[in-house]
């Protein structure tokens, strides 16, 4: 883990040029609540490490046109107590606020949290339903990835840390009519890794009793974050009913395919439990799109 | 083995600037430990599962077992000594003791500096608030129960 540099660089410019000069030597990090461990445990190695903390690129949470966008460094914590991001996209709010424990919220980031690439990672599961986009800054230019193709696998993520710096994340808020949640199911309240995880994110009709768009994303049963594709086509224009609920959340369950786990439960469970998370998220956001 | 540079680190550290010189790769634990002798603040999983580490970083409660170092440069930390001058105790301290809060004693500075920034950030925290904010703490030995009160107690006090 002995990394026999550490450096903080000032400009996006500058932290871009540290890592090309050390040619895949240097790695980037964030808050450091995963990576400290994983440097720890000899997963991962690095002779250098970038702090890209300080940049100005990578704070705040703001609306720019319809869009939020969150600095790649923005903690949980702030996530989660963001009034913006509880209102616009409440299940990220959620995900963020359940992410370890206090100390860990403190000081991990979103970013880190996508990078790190974990198929139940807290803030990516609810990003993923808000279709969100990243913005990966690179010695060429900065390039726009949907965040859907990241995740290549366990800890496999596209965004290089050894030479490119994710800067922000960007998705549509949420408007009228709209509403999003996030469940999760743990062995305990408080620092424990999620059994499974889920999110919605709907759109109602006018009338409130029309499913124009339903977004469903949950984790892990698979190698990365998964959305339920066939769920979300049945609600599609379905009537807002116990019924089509009922079978969408049956197609969600035959459509993920969650493996037995010792840590965190035998197939036939997880695959019921998909079921149920789905359809108590799907449930309070329906809620909050109809303003209640 | 070759021989490390060192970086140096300056940080105030219990309300004093402190610099010292440290390995690039040093944890802020080991530095507050090992390098400054204030083992007030314990290691115990080294990997934020257990809280015994807990400091705080501009005011918020950090697992210092994961923040390297060089994170603290600049910056205000303030680890379970800095609660009262020596030979004194906080409020909270007196307010474990009296509740029987304290068993083995290996969470109780993790513990202590959680509470610390609750109580600073809100003074009349709920007893699920409370719950919440030392939720990164882990104690085998009370059952939290006692815990929860003293806090409480000082919140109240």
């Amino acid at each position: 883990m002995k990394w026999e540099e550490y450096l903080v660089p000032t400009s996006l410019e500058e932290a871009l040029a540290m890592l090309e000069e050390r040619q895949g030597q240097a790695r980037v990090i964030a808050g450091g609540t995963d990576l400290v461990i994983q440097l720890k445990k000899k997963e991962v190695t690095a002779r250098c490490l970038v702090d890209v903390t300080h940049l100005d690129e990578l704070k705040g949470i703001e609306l720019e046109d319809g869009f939020i966008r969150i600095g790649a460094c923005v903690t949980h914590q702030e996530l989660a107590s963001s009034i913006l991001i509880q209102e616009r996209a409440a299940a990220l709010a959620e995900g963020a606020s359940q992410v370890g424990s206090p100390q860990i919220r403190n000081m991990g980031t979103v970013g880190g949290n996508i990078v790190n690439a974990q198929p139940a990672a807290d803030t990516v599961v609810p990003l993923m339903a808000l279709e969100a986009e990243v913005e990966v800054a690179t010695a060429k230019g900065t390039r726009r990835d949907p965040l859907g193709g990241l995740c290549l696998g366990p800890g496999q993520c596209t965004v290089d840390s050894t030479i490119e710096i994710l800067t922000a994340i960007r998705f549509r808020a949420l408007g009228p009519n709209q509403g999003s949640a996030f469940e999760r199911l743990a062995k305990r309240k408080a620092l424990a890794l999620p059994i499974l995880n889920a999110a919605a994110v709907i759109t109602l009709n006018d009338g409130g009793d029309t499913f124009q768009d339903v977004r469903l994303a949950v984790g892990p049963i698979g190698p990365t974050p998964s959305r339920a594709f066939d769920a979300e086509q049945a609600l599609r224009g379905a009537a807002v009913e116990t019924q089509a609920i009922s079978a969408a959340m049956r197609l969600a369950a035959q459509e993920a395919q969650p493996r037995s786990n010792p840590l965190r439960g035998s197939q036939e469970y997880r695959q019921e439990m998909v079921k149920v998370l789905l359809r108590r998220s799907l449930e309070r956001a329906l809620q909050a799109a109809r303003g209640s | 083995m070759e021989k490390m540079t060192t970086q140096t680190l300056t940080m105030k550290l219990n309300g004093e600037e402190v610099t010292v010189q440290v390995k690039p790769s040093a944890l802020l634990v080991e530095v507050l430990r090992d390098e400054l002798e204030l083992t007030g603040t314990k290691v115990a999983c080294g990997e934020g599962e257990c809280g015994a580490c807990t400091v705080l970083l501009d005011g918020v409660p950090v697992n210092s077992c994961l923040v390297p170092a060089l994170k603290a440069q600049g910056r205000e930390v303030m680890t379970v000594e800095g609660l009262a001058p020596l030979g004194e105790l906080h409020p909270l301290q007196k307010a474990f003791v009296e509740h029987g809060a304290v068993q083995c004693g290996y969470c109780t500075p993790g513990m202590l500096m959680s509470a610390k920034a609750l109580l600073d950030d809100n003074p009349n925290p709920t007893e699920d608030e409370i719950r919440l904010a030392i939720s990164g703490n882990l104690c085998r030995c009370t059952g939290y129960a006692k815990i929860v009160e003293a806090i409480l107690a000082t919140s109240a006090g």
